[in-house]
C-alpha cells in the first residue's frame, strides 16, 4: 500500500506547533528557577545555543568544517566593545555594524578558504581562530590586551536596562529562538535543500545549478554574522571581555556541542549547548574528578548516540518502552 | 542541439580524444557506444562542464558553452545522469526532486529564512512540481523515504526525476541501463521513449546494445578516441569497421 504523502502546509505546521512549545518553556524557565545562580548559566546556554547553530549550518547542514569559530563571536564581542567604549556609540548601533564588518569580512575570507576540503580546512580555519586571538592579545590599545576590556555598557531599552539575570535571560534568549527560527526556515527551504545537496554530493548539485562554491562562501558569512551576533551580546551582558573566553578551546568546545547534540538539527545544537553548559555545573561536587567524568561522558554518548542527542534520546526511549511492554507481556 | 567539433582531451601523455566531431539533433535520442576506454565517459564530461577540453568547440543551441561550468550549463537547460547515481543520500526522495527545481527557483537566503510571501508560495511550486515527476518516474510512493535507502533500480529512476525537474531541453545519461536488471531495463527504455516524447533531446552513453538498438533514433560510435562511425542502428550494426573494433580484427 502506497504511504500518503505528507503536504508541506502539515509538515509546517506540526514544525510551528513545535517550536511554540519549546518557546513556551523557554519563556516559563524563569518561573521555576526564581533567580539564583542557574540563571546566569541558562543565560550561557542561550548565547552558546546560537554559536552551535552558528557552527552547524556551516557544518551539519553545508558540511563544512570550521575551527575557528570563537575568533567569529570573539570578534563581534570586541567590536561591539570598542565602539560603546572608545567611541561612546549605542549598544543597539554598535551590534549590527560589528556584525556587517564580520560578515563582510568572513565573506571576503570564505572565497579563498572554502577552496579548501576537510582536513585542509580544518587547519586553515583553526589558523584563522589563532590569528584572531593573537590580535585580541597584542592589539592592547584597544583591546586591553590580555587583562581585558571593561565598562561594557548594558543594553537598554527604554527604561528597562538589561543588568540582572532575569532581565539579561529573556534579552538573551529572545534573540536566540529568533535565530532558531531564522535557521529552521532557512534549512527547510530551497537554499537549505541546496547546502545538503552540497554536503551530500558536490558534484550533483553543481549539475543541477547549485553554485556551490558562493553558496559555501554565503554560508560561512551568515554564520560569521550570527556569532558576531551572539559575542555583541556577550559582551554587553557581561559588560567585560577578555581573549581566553574567544580562544581555541572554545572554538573546539562549540564542535563538541554540535556533534553531541546532533549535526544537521537545531534542536539538537540546542541540547549540545545546555548539556556541555550545564554539565560542568553539576559536576562541581566531583571536585577534581569532573575533568574526567565530562570526558567519559562525552565519549560514551558519542560511543552509543553517534547520531547525537536529538536523534539519540528519542531512539533510547523507544528501547525502553518497547521493553517495558515485553516485560508487561511476559 | 548540440554540435562538437574537434573535440581534443590530453591527460598526461595520453590522447583520450582525439578531435571528435559530431552533432545531434533536436528531438532525437542519441546513442554514444564504443569497447571501453573509448574515450565515452571524458566526452560527457567535457559536454557537461566537469572537464575543460585541451581543443575543440562545444556548440549548445548555436552558443558556444565551451569551458562553462556544470551549473551555469545547467541554465542553459542541460542536465546530466552519472553513471554510479549520485543521490542526496541525507534527503527524502522527494527533496532530492526539490533540489532538481533549483534553477527554476530564485528564492534568496534571507527571503527563505525570514519565510517571505513569495518564498512560501515558490516553496508550494517546487513540492507540486516534484510529486508530477516522481509520477512521470513512477516513484510516488517513496516520496518520503530517505534517499540513501533506496534499491539502486529506483535510485536510478530517482536520479532521471530529479534531472528532470530542472526543465532540461537536453539530457545527457551516463550508462543508465548500467546495474539494472532485465525487467528494469526495459521500464528504462519505455520511460527514454517518454521523455523524448516530451521533446527533451536524449544522448546517452550506454552498454547494452539491446537497449541502444531498441531506442537509439542515431548512434555515434567512438573507438580509442576518435569517431569511428555515425548513422542510425540499422547502418551501425552493418558497419564492417564497427563489427572489427567490437569483435577484434582477423588480421
Amino acid at each position: 500500500m502506497a504511504k500518503p504523502i505528507r503536504s508541506g502546509s502539515d509538515l509546517m505546521k506540526r514544525n510551528l506547533l513545535l517550536f511554540a512549545g519549546f518557546s513556551l518553556l523557554v519563556m516559563l524557565a524563569p518561573q521555576f528557577f526564581r533567580g539564583g545562580y542557574l540563571m546566569n548559566v541558562l543565560v550561557f546556554v542561550g548565547i552558546n545555543t546560537m554559536l552551535a547553530i552558528a557552527l552547524n549550518l556551516l557544518l551539519g547542514y553545508a558540511g563544512q568544517i570550521s575551527l575557528g569559530h570563537a575568533g567569529f563571536f570573539g570578534l563581534g564581542a570586541y567590536l561591539s566593545g570598542i565602539m560603546t567604549t572608545t567611541f561612546s556609540m549605542n549598544p543597539w548601533e554598535a551590534m549590527p555594524v560589528a556584525a556587517l564588518v564580520v560578515g563582510c569580512l568572513a565573506y571576503l575570507i570564505g572565497f579563498p578558504v572554502l577552496k579548501l576540503k576537510g582536513h585542509y580546512l580544518a587547519m586553515a580555519t583553526l589558523g584563522l581562530g589563532i590569528i584572531f586571538f593573537i590580535i585580541f592579545n597584542e592589539t592592547y590599545e584597544w583591546t586591553g590586551g590580555p587583562s581585558g576590556l571593561s565598562g561594557i555598557p548594558n543594553l537598554q531599552l527604554g527604561s528597562i536596562v538589561f543588568d540582572t539575570d532575569v532581565k539579561n535571560y529573556y534579552l538573551i534568549w529572545g534573540v536566540t529562538l529568533a535565530v532558531m527560527l531564522f535557521s529552521m526556515n532557512l534549512a527547510q527551504s530551497r537554499v537549505g535543500r541546496a547546502l545538503r545537496a552540497v554536503h551530500d554530493s558536490e558534484i550533483a548539485a553543481q549539475v543541477l545549478g547549485v553554485n556551490a562554491r558562493h553558496l559555501k562562501v554565503q554560508i560561512f558569512a551568515l554564520s560569521a554574522i550570527i556569532c558576531s551576533l551572539a559575542g555583541s551580546l556577550y559582551a554587553h551582558t557581561m559588560t567585560f571581555i577578555s581573549p581566553t573566553t574567544f580562544g581555541f578551546n572554545f572554538s573546539i568546545e562549540l564542535l563538541t556541542m554540535v556533534v553531541i547534540g546532533g549535526l544537521g538539527s537545531i534542536y539538537g545544537s540546542f541540547l549540545g549547548a545546555a548539556l556541555l553548559t550545564l554539565l560542568p555545573e553539576f559536576l562541581r561536587g566531583a571536585n577534581d574528578y569532573d575533568i574526567i567524568v565530562y570526558g567519559g561522558l562525552l565519549v560514551i554518548m558519542v560511543m552509543y548516540m553517534p547520531g547525537g542527542l536529538v536523534r539519540g534520546i528519542p531512539a533510547l526511549f523507544r528501547k525502553i518502552v518497547k521493553r517495558e511492554a515485553e516485560s508487561g507481556n511476559a | 542541439m548540440l554540435e562538437l567539433s574537434g573535440i581534443t582531451q590530453i591527460f598526461g601523455g595520453v590522447t583520450a580524444l582525439d578531435a571528435v566531431s559530431f552533432s545531434i539533433a533536436k528531438g532525437d535520442i542519441t546513442g554514444v557506444i564504443g569497447p571501453n576506454g573509448a574515450g565515452k565517459t571524458t566526452l560527457f564530461n567535457i559536454i557537461s562542464g566537469i572537464y575543460k577540453q585541451t581543443a575543440g568547440t562545444v556548440l549548445l543551441e548555436g552558443k558556444n558553452v565551451s569551458g562553462f561550468s556544470p551549473e551555469r550549463l545547467a541554465r542553459h537547460a542541460m542536465v546530466r545522469t552519472f553513471q554510479n547515481i549520485e543521490l542526496f543520500g541525507g534527503m527524502t526522495v522527494q527533496e532530492n526532486v526539490m533540489v532538481g527545481m533549483h534553477t527554476k527557483s530564485s528564492s534568496g537566503l534571507l527571503a527563505c529564512a525570514l519565510r517571505m510571501p513569495w518564498s512560501s508560495a515558490e516553496e508550494r511550486r517546487i513540492r507540486e512540481g516534484a510529486v508530477k515527476w516522481l509520477e512521470f518516474t513512477g516513484i510516488l510512493d517513496l516520496a518520503e523515504h530517505a534517499a540513501g535507502s533506496l534499491p539502486f533500480g529506483k535510485g536510478r529512476l530517482l536520479e532521471i526525476a530529479r534531472a528532470l525537474a530542472a526543465l532540461p531541453r537536453l539530457i545527457l545519461m551516463d550508462e543508465p541501463a548500467a546495474g539494472l536488471n532485465s525487467q528494469e531495463t526495459v521500464a528504462l527504455a519505455q520511460l527514454i521513449k517518454r521523455i523524448r516524447d516530451l521533446g527533451i533531446t536524449v544522448v546517452l552513453v550506454e552498454h547494452d546494445m539491446e537497449l541502444v538498438m531498441d531506442i537509439c533514433d542515431r548512434i555515434v560510435v567512438l573507438n580509442l578516441g576518435r569517431k569511428l562511425a555515425e548513422g542510425t542502428p540499422r547502418e551501425i550494426q552493418e558497419c564492417p569497421e564497427v563489427i572489427a573494433a567490437y569483435l577484434g580484427d582477423d588480421d
